[in-house]
This record gives C-alpha cells, sequence and structure tokens, in this order.
C-alpha cells in the first residue's frame, strides 16, 4: 500500500540576523525566530490567540520591503533576510513602549503586579530609562464589581488579549472596545459593570492572559499576583489534538 | 435585456429629448440643494406648467454643474442648439417666472453666470461627463448618453482577461489615493483563487472639504453601477457591495433607486445580457469612521465586526471579505472604466502625463473665488487650478499654500505652485493626490494651525488599534496645542519631529503612516512660523490666540 500522500505545504530557508534557519511557508518569522533562540520583543502577542500586529513592538527589517513589517503576523517566504535588532527598531520600539507608559497611569510602586508585568519588563529588556514624552494622566476608573476580579483601566494597554481569549477561547465575547482612537478603553459586556455581565462565566481567563496590571485576582498582594498563561498552549494543543 | 433592447430604449428617450423645444436643468445636488433648489425646480415647473409650455419645454433636475460657489444653479438649454445653453446662478424660486419668460428672447441679464470663463473652459469632463446634464433618477436617461454600452461591449465581445488588458493599457490608477495600477489589482483579484469573489465600491469619502465621490453618486449614478459591474465581469465576481456613509442620504437614496432599476432593466442580477454573468450589488452603509475607509477596515466593517484595519498582507486581492478574493475600487476610479471601455484604452492613455493618465476631479474648496468640483486633465499646473480655474485668491490675499489629500496630505507652498498635478509629482513634495480634496489657503491662515486641526482629525479617526497611531496622535496634537498657544518650547518642536518618523514607519495602517504629512510638510515649507509661536511667542498669520507665558517669579 503506498503511503497517505501529506498536506502540501512547502519548506522554505531564510536568513534571520544572517542566521541560515529552515521554516515550512505558513509559519511566521517570530515562530521561527523563536525556535531558533532569536529573541523579538513582543506585547499584544500571545502563543494561542489569534495575531493581531497591533503593538507594533515586534516589528523587522525586511531586506527588500519598503515597510516595517510584524513579526508575528508576516509568514516567512523563501530566501527572506530578516533583520529583528537594529538601532532603528530599538529606537522606535523604545519609543512605542514608552507612548504606552505616557498614555494611562502606569505607577508600578502601587500596582499589584509590579516585578510580574510584561510591559515593565519590557521597558526594562529595551533600557528605558525615563519617559520622554509628556504624561497624559487620564482620569480612568477601576471596576471592581467582580466577585473575583478587578479591571483596572489606567493599567490597560489595549493589546487585547482579554478581548480575544473570550471571545476565541471561551467563547463568551464578554469584553470588547468601545470608543476610538485615545479614548477607546475595554468594556464588558455593553459597558455594563463587570459584576453584573450576563455573560462573563467567571473563568479568569481574561486576567491570566492580561500582560499588566490591569485584569487582575482580588486579594491578592504583589508577590501572589503572578499570571499563569501556561494554560491556553495546553488548551490549544488538545483542542487540535481533538481535530 | 438585450442589445436590442437596449439601444431601443436609447433612442426612444433621444426622440422624447428632441421633442422638447427647451430643457431647463436645475441642479439638485446636494451642494445646490442646501441652498434650497429643490424649491426652484418646483417653482419652475409651476410656471411652465402655468403656461401651458409642458410640451415644448422640460424641467429637469440634475446632477452637480460644477460651481457649487454660485448655486443654486440652472441651466436653460435649447434642444436643437446645445452649445446656446445659457447659465443662472444664485437662482431663487422668485427667478422662475423670468426665466420661463426668456426662453424664446434674450437671457435674464441679472443671473447669468458666464459659462466661457476658464473656470468651465479648462476642464476636461470625463467622470463628469453627465454630471449637470442627465436625471440621474432615471436610467433611460443615462442609457441614451451611451449607458451600459461598456457593460453590454464588454459581456458581448470580450473575454475577462481582455477587459482587465484594456484596462491595464489605459493606464488607469486608483483615484481613492494611493494610485495603484486598477489593471494590475483587477488582475490579482482575477487569480485569485475560489469561485467566490466580490467587488467593492468604496465610498465612504471622509477627508475634510472633499465631496467628489458624494457628487459622482448623486449625479450619475449609474456610472458607477456599469463601473462595478465590468469590474465584476473582468475579475469573475458575482456579488458587489457599495460601502457607502451615512452621511451622504441623498447619495444613498439615488444608489438605491439606480440599483432598483438596473435590476428591474436586467442590467443587474442574474443573466445580464442573456449570457451566464450574475451579479448583484448591495449598500452597505459606514457609520461615520473615517477609518473604514482603508480596505481592511472597510471589509472588518462589512462583515459586521468593528472597523479597524488589519495589517497586510494578505491584500484584500488574495483574502478579502469572508476570506474570499475582493476587488475594492473608489467611486471615482470605477466611474472611469465605462468610458475606457467604451472609447478605447488608446483615448484614455492619450490624456494626462506619463505615469498619471486620465482626468482627476477636484474638489475647490478654502480661500479661491470659484470654489465647486472640477475635473481636470492630469499633469496639469497647480497655478492654473488655483487662478485660472479656481479664479484666484478674493479680497486682494496672497495665496500661502495649497493642501492636496487632506490629513494625508501636504501643504504646497508657493514655489512649488507650478508642478504638474500628478501621482508622482505631489509625492516629490511630501503630499499626495490623496482623494481630490484641494484646500487653498491664503495668508490669514496659520500653518501651524492648519498642522493642528487635521492632527486634531487624525486623533478622533484614529481606531486605536495600533500604539504609535493612537498614542502618537494624541501626543502630537497636545504638543502642536501647546506651540499654538505660545506654551511650546524648542523641545516640544524635536519630539513632534521624532514623532512624525516614528508614526510614519510603524503604524499599522494608512492613517497613523501618513498622520504626520500634514506636519511634515508645514515643517519643510514654514519652519518659520513654528519658530515664530516657539520663539518669538507670535503667530504671523494672526489667527492663533497666544497667551502670554507665564512669569517666573
Amino acid at each position: 500500500m503506498s503511503p497517505q500522500p501529506v498536506p502540501q505545504v512547502r519548506v522554505v530557508t531564510l536568513k534571520i540576523d544572517g542566521r541560515d534557519v529552515g521554516a515550512t511557508e505558513d509559519e511566521t518569522i517570530l515562530e521561527v525566530a523563536r525556535q531558533n533562540g532569536i529573541f523579538i520583543p513582543t506585547l499584544c502577542y500571545l502563543d494561542g490567540l489569534p495575531s493581531i500586529g497591533a503593538c507594533r513592538i515586534c516589528l523587522c527589517e525586511i531586506k527588500g520591503a519598503n515597510k516595517l513589517l510584524p513579526a508575528c503576523v508576516t509568514r516567512v517566504q523563501e530566501g527572506m533576510e530578516v533583520t529583528t535588532d537594529s538601532e532603528r527598531l530599538t529606537r522606535y520600539r523604545k519609543t512605542i513602549v514608552e507612548m504606552l507608559f505616557a498614555e494611562r497611569n502606569h505607577v508600578c510602586a502601587v500596582c499589584v503586579s509590579n516585578g510580574h508585568c510584561e510591559l515593565q519588563s519590557m521597558a526594562q529588556k529595551l533600557g528605558i530609562t525615563h519617559v520622554h514624552m509628556p504624561y497624559r494622566y487620564p482620569k480612568l476608573t477601576v471596576d471592581a464589581t467582580h466577585a473575583r476580579f478587578v479591571q483596572d483601566d489606567n493599567r490597560c494597554v489595549l493589546c487585547t488579549r482579554c478581548v480575544r481569549v473570550c471571545d476565541e477561547v471561551e467563547g463568551a465575547h464578554t469584553w470588547d472596545i468601545m470608543g476610538r482612537g485615545i479614548d477607546a478603553r475595554v468594556i464588558t459586556d455593553l459597558n455594563q459593570a463587570w459584576g453584573d455581565s450576563s455573560s462573563c462565566t467567571g473563568c479568569g481567563k481574561c486576567v491570566h492572559v492580561c500582560p499588566t496590571g490591569a485584569l487582575t485576582e482580588k486579594g491578592r498582594s504583589t508577590a501572589e499576583m503572578v499570571k499563569k498563561q501556561q494554560f491556553l498552549q495546553y488548551l490549544m494543543q488538545m483542542r487540535e489534538a481533538k481535530q | 435585456m438585450t442589445p436590442e433592447e437596449l439601444s431601443k430604449i436609447a433612442t426612444i428617450e433621444q426622440e422624447e429629448q428632441q421633442q422638447h423645444k427647451h430643457v431647463i436643468q436645475v441642479c439638485v445636488a446636494a451642494g445646490c440643494l442646501s441652498s434650497h433648489s429643490d424649491q426652484v425646480k418646483d417653482a419652475l415647473d409651476k410656471e411652465v406648467s402655468k403656461r401651458g409650455l409642458e410640451n415644448t419645454c422640460h424641467v429637469k433636475g440634475v446632477g452637480c454643474l460644477g460651481l457649487c460657489a454660485a448655486g443654486p444653479l440652472v441651466r436653460v438649454q435649447p434642444t436643437a442648439k446645445p452649445d446656446a445653453a445659457v447659465m443662472y446662478q444664485a437662482v431663487t424660486a422668485n427667478d422662475a417666472a423670468d426665466i420661463v419668460s426668456s426662453l424664446e428672447g434674450p437671457p435674464v441679464k441679472r443671473l447669468v453666470c458666464p459659462t466661457n470663463v476658464p473656470f468651465f473652459t479648462r476642464q476636461k469632463k470625463i467622470v463628469l461627463e453627465n454630471s449637470g446634464i442627465i436625471d440621474p433618477d432615471r436610467i433611460e436617461e443615462y442609457i441614451a448618453v451611451n449607458g451600459y454600452a461598456g457593460l453590454l461591449q464588454v459581456v458581448s465581445t470580450m473575454r475577462p482577461s481582455e477587459v482587465i488588458d484594456e484596462v491595464m493599457r489605459s493606464g488607469l490608477r486608483g483615484r481613492g489615493g494611493a494610485g495603484f495600477s486598477t489593471g494590475l489589482k483587477w488582475s490579482t483579484v482575477a487569480k485569485g483563487r475560489g469561485s467566490t469573489k466580490y467587488v467593492i465600491c468604496n465610498a465612504d469619502e471622509g477627508d475634510p472639504g472633499a465631496f467628489m465621490d458624494r457628487s459622482v453618486l448623486e449625479s450619475d449614478p449609474h456610472r458607477v453601477l456599469e463601473g462595478m459591474a465590468i469590474a465584476a465581469y473582468a475579475v469573475g465576481a458575482s456579488q458587489g457591495y457599495i460601502y457607502v456613509r451615512a452621511e451622504y442620504p441623498l447619495a444613498v437614496k439615488r444608489l438605491k433607486a439606480a440599483i432598483r432599476q438596473a435590476e428591474r432593466a436586467g442590467l443587474l442580477g442574474n443573466n445580464i445580457f442573456g449570457i451566464t454573468f450574475n451579479f448583484s450589488i448591495d449598500i452597505r452603509l459606514g457609520a461615520g469612521a473615517f477609518v473604514c475607509g482603508e480596505e481592511t477596515a472597510l471589509i472588518a466593517s462589512i462583515e459586521g465586526k468593528r472597523g479597524t484595519p488589519r495589517p497586510r498582507p494578505p491584500y484584500p486581492a488574495e483574502s478579502g471579505l469572508w476570506g474570499c478574493p475582493t476587488l475594492i475600487n473608489n467611486v471615482e476610479t470605477f466611474a472611469n472604466v465605462p468610458p475606457i471601455i467604451r472609447n478605447g484604452s488608446a483615448w484614455f492613455a492619450g490624456i494626462g502625463t506619463e505615469k498619471s493618465k486620465g482626468t482627476k476631479v477636484f474638489a475647490l474648496a478654502g480661500r479661491v473665488t470659484n470654489t465647486g468640483l472640477i475635473e481636470v486633465p492630469m499633469g496639469i499646473p497647480l497655478r492654473e487650478i488655483v487662478y485660472d480655474i479656481g479664479g484666484g485668491i478674493p479680497d486682494g490675499k496672497k495665496l500661502k499654500a495649497v493642501q492636496t489629500g487632506g490629513p494625508s496630505g501636504g501643504c504646497i507652498p508657493e514655489q512649488h505652485l507650478d508642478m504638474p498635478v500628478d501621482y508622482e509629482s505631489l509625492a516629490k513634495v511630501g503630499s499626495i493626490m490623496g482623494s481630490g480634496g484641494m484646500i487653498i489657503m491664503d495668508d490669514t491662515s496659520c500653518m501651524v494651525d492648519v498642522a493642528k486641526f487635521f492632527m486634531e482629525f487624525c486623533r478622533s479617526e484614529s481606531c486605536g488599534k495600533c500604539v504609535p497611531c493612537r498614542v502618537g496622535t494624541a501626543q502630537m496634537h497636545d504638543l502642536l496645542c501647546r506651540i499654538t498657544d505660545g506654551s511650546g518650547t524648542a523641545d516640544d518642536l524635536t519630539l513632534l519631529i521624532e514623532l512624525c518618523d516614528v508614526l510614519r514607519a510603524t503604524s499599522l495602517c494608512g492613517l497613523g503612516q501618513t498622520a504626520p504629512n500634514p506636519v511634515l510638510t508645514t515643517l519643510q515649507f514654514f519652519k518659520h512660523e513654528y519658530d515664530a509661536h516657539i520663539q518669538k511667542k507670535t503667530c504671523p498669520a494672526g489667527s492663533c490666540t497666544i497667551h502670554a507665558p507665564a512669569e517666573v517669579i
């Protein structure tokens, strides 16, 4: 008996930061880079969630392309030459992270996620020592109406991980975005208090995928509020395996 | 509908039109309607029937006549001598009797609007050829001026690939702003995989001061439908959508009527012209977000999702509406297609410059004598548009800059006024062709204030998805506010320039990438105005309210 034909996915080779790497054509630059131990900073990206290319921190230079492209959604191509780190990219990444710090009230000293925050560790990794644009200090609210969780708009970076995990993985679609531009913010249901939400299952997935202290568990101390994101890859693997 | 039926409709309509000795055309597009041209039309109608002239004089509503500044506009045309038409400006209902009385005699002098002036003679009309001539609410009038002949020609004599070749050869480029080759776009959609494909007409015109697409839709809606049907045949689509903003109620109304008429006539629907070509068009209303003019955001909006752009590739040609290959073109692009098919690509390619073919419609606005809608051949010097067609700057003021391309464009100063208007030349000075907004500014306009205006627009229209655009436009707007109110510093200017670079290089979609353009071009050509605000705390144009700097105690 002849063997079953496998689905046709082409294998390609490309260069990332001068290193020759192999990949399949359905993989993204970020996936291939991570498999090869090449670090590309990311914020809105989370393994297991659909990528949206929104935070613009994983932008890379690609030879021949006139624009910078986000590594999380750009597919690899044969012969591609990718630069993941350069003076220019670092400058842009720093400015973007500074923009996030200036956008809302990220006061690490009084944040329960201090020490376990992806925004904070990103700033440390990029060597940001100060923010050189004016802080905006918007007046934002904290929603503590839920029995077990707290939502703090002051710490939100609008990565929409909560929106995506709730919609795509939990299937509840409790979270969404309201407003436009600088006034955009995440809301539960139709901008009701989280505690009154009829769609929220209380699963807590949103809290654990949140990169900052915008979504936290009630009654936790700073040392305790560690986000556990491993569940997501496990869940997605199990779902795929069942298919 | 058979070809014979189409020509029969045309002949009957032409004969009917010949029966009237005079036709009185009243502009009923949004511009003149806002100064009550509907009342003028009613009054003319009443006057004509009062005198029992219904059989010799036909009063009809037509689309935009162009010179919106002088509205309501009325044109009286003797059927036998169309060239002897007289245009009247600023007509009121009370003038109806005089106009009808003058049909057989000399025109009403006090109302005459001279048409032998450059505003009318320097224009070249392709997209607007029927605008102001036909009644947009009647498909018969469109058919009588060769309407749907292009579609007939395409489905009966050409293969889809030949249609694409023809459009490619014409050199037509997208009129929505970026100027991508239309033929190339069509060929990629035609190559797209899958049997379901879509054609979308982007009528989400949102640039401040721009109203080209609105006028085309209000004045000649069938032209856009025909262009879409030809495109659908070429790329193999059977469903089309027109994404039009809800702020254009009249355009929506006329489009709906036009679609219904075309369906009834068998020019849309199943088995068009008796061959196995099906194409239907539905309207989708935009809810007022500027960013929904970006193609991926527009698609998301049609799908019922939040209207935010997504990274490209994949381009809509590959994976667009509901994941299917999708062709998105602007209203004006589709409106150019029927004449290209009818007259041939060589004719179209003969107009314009080497790389920018055909004509472009501009909405002339701001500090210029003749504001309104104009269509000019590509490559016309900017100076000719401002001084000849536009009639120069009123009140003896001096021209300072011409803003093209809306919030994505830039301000072009006096010294570049002799440059030809085409995609490449505009890009060279940091602006873009854009969808066709053209705002003329005189020396009372402060260029920092202009940059602030457009940045405020981008800030409020940013969707908020990507960080650089969401935060960057807000930061830049704050900085420009500080500079215009006199509290800006040299550091603010440095940061402003730095943010321009970051937004341009890192934003997700065109909105953020081009948002710095008004700042960059004003900085390039009017740096002294920024310096005056920052160092001398004065506004050279005298339009900004400078607060006295706080005294240091």
